[in-house]
């Protein structure tokens, strides 16, 4: 690696200091799994880097009845995907996190890690969007919370500013009766990125589906709502047509690119399946 | 570019190093430390040959920046055998002949027993998942596996 100047703040208020002196150059450190990679073999060469491991009060999860979950941005995916409450509450972020990599990688991996590199491919993403998440953001003119779903311009690009610091996320209590669930589809089992992702949400009420959410994966430049698809459900009875006109919804609401994991025809086909088996799944948990 | 001084408990023992921090752990134990049990296969997490467990945790110390482990308490591969008593891990995967080329082994032998730790009765997909992200090169993969299921046997 390059050398670079190294940090390790203590604080908060120390570490967006640093940001704002330093400038945009400066690459902020969480678990290493995609940064230190960048730096060794992807051409990324920073003069500064910020590690945040030493930084107090990102590392917690709680989770409150009537404020719902919060989780650090420090937490790491294998705390997540082994913690009984998300696993019971928020299935979804728990299959997400439990994806990721191998146990070395969801070891030391985070999930502001996972987020913050707006990767389209990121399997914690979709999760949190299907529950309405909000990222929680520190910087130099004080806090503010963005919708997960509104943090990604781009491959690689959110809308944080060169002195802003993801903190953590926000997920309000899902309504009773509700089901959820994240699969994705990659070439290799194990070990590999998404080639598809899809997060399903279903929150019944009166035997209807009262809120749908479906967050798309890998198949656009950021990861999408299929927001058509989600009206069509709410407010309708659980069906089969029902279910595979929201896939087809879905299918349209894609816009995948051809590369080393599938051709954007293959995705496209996928995106079908997969919504149709998440939404199955999303329900039969809703009513158990 | 300013010198940083780390300290880790390694093995049950107190290690210092003074180093510049744009190393990684993996670099210090085995450069600094000399202690070259871990092995750099591909440098960027994907290979597992360079896991050490870091304060309980399996880790890629290949990605891990040396500064960031201050203060831990790391076991690597020389600090599994007790007073010259393999651990039933390293046994099992010699009874059963699942070393061929060595390189993967550290890796494979502290992702068996962090498996282990957690888990002391895994099935064959569960040995499976817990070595996914070790590579073993000579695909001896059978071989790791029944070792690991014999260990959880002893």
């Amino acid at each position: 690696m390059h050398r670079f100047e190294y940090h390790a703040p203590t604080s908060l208020d120390e570490a967006v200091a640093l940001l704002k002196e330093h400038g945009d150059g400066t690459k902020l450190l969480a678990g290493g799994t995609d940064l230190l990679v960048h730096m060794k073999e992807g051409g990324l060469h920073p003069p500064r880097v910020v590690s945040l491991h030493a930084v107090a009060g990102l590392d917690g999860i709680t989770l409150d009845e009537s404020d719902g979950l919060s989780i650090g941005s420090a937490v790491s995916m294998d705390e997540i995907a082994s913690n009984d409450a998300i696993r019971q509450r928020y299935a979804a972020l728990a299959e997400g996190a439990g994806v990721v990599g191998s146990v070395q990688t969801r070891s030391m991996a985070t999930i502001g890690g996972n987020v913050a590199n707006a990767a389209p491919s990121a399997d914690t993403t979709p999760p949190l969007a299907v529950f309405d998440a909000t990222a929680q953001i520190v910087g130099s003119g004080g806090t503010r919370e963005v919708p997960v779903i509104d943090l990604f311009e781009g491959p690689g690009s959110t809308v944080l500013a060169g002195d802003e610091v993801l903190t953590g996320f926000k997920l309000p209590t899902p309504p009773a009766d509700t089901g959820s669930i994240y699969q994705r589809h990659t070439p290799r089992k194990i070990m590999d990125i998404a080639a598809v992702g899809v997060g399903v949400r279903l929150s019944l009420g009166g035997g209807n589906i009262g809120e749908a959410r479906i967050c798309l994966g890998a198949v656009a430049a950021t990861i999408i709502r299929a927001t058509e698809a989600e009206d069509a459900l709410a407010g309708h009875p659980p069906s089969e047509e029902l279910f595979a006109k929201a896939a087809e919804l879905a299918q349209a609401a894609s816009s995948p690119i051809s590369d080393v994991r599938g051709s954007a025809e293959f995705r496209r086909h996928l995106v079908g399946v997969m919504t149709k088996r998440c939404l199955d799944i999303a329900l039969e948990r809703a009513q158990n | 570019m300013a010198k940083l001084e780390v300290h880790y408990t390694i093995n049950g023992r107190a290690h210092e190093a003074y180093i510049e921090p744009n190393l990684t752990l993996l670099e210090v134990v085995r450069d600094e430390l000399r202690l070259t049990g871990s092995k750099e296969g591909c440098g960027t997490g994907d290979c597992g040959a360079c896991s050490m467990i870091v304060d309980g945790k399996l880790v890629t110390s290949c990605l891990m920046l040396a500064p960031q482990a201050d203060g831990a308490e790391i076991t690597t591969i020389e600090g599994l055998a007790t007073n010259g008593d393999l651990h039933p891990v390293q046994q099992a995967f010699i009874d059963t002949g699942a070393v061929q080329c060595g390189f993967c082994i550290p890796g494979m032998i502290l992702a068996g027993k962090v498996l282990l730790d957690q888990n002391p009765k895994p099935d064959e997909q569960e040995i499976r998942s817990a070595i996914a992200g070790n590579l073993c090169r000579c695909t001896g993969y059978t071989k790791i596996v029944e070792a690991i299921a014999a260990a959880a046997e002893a």
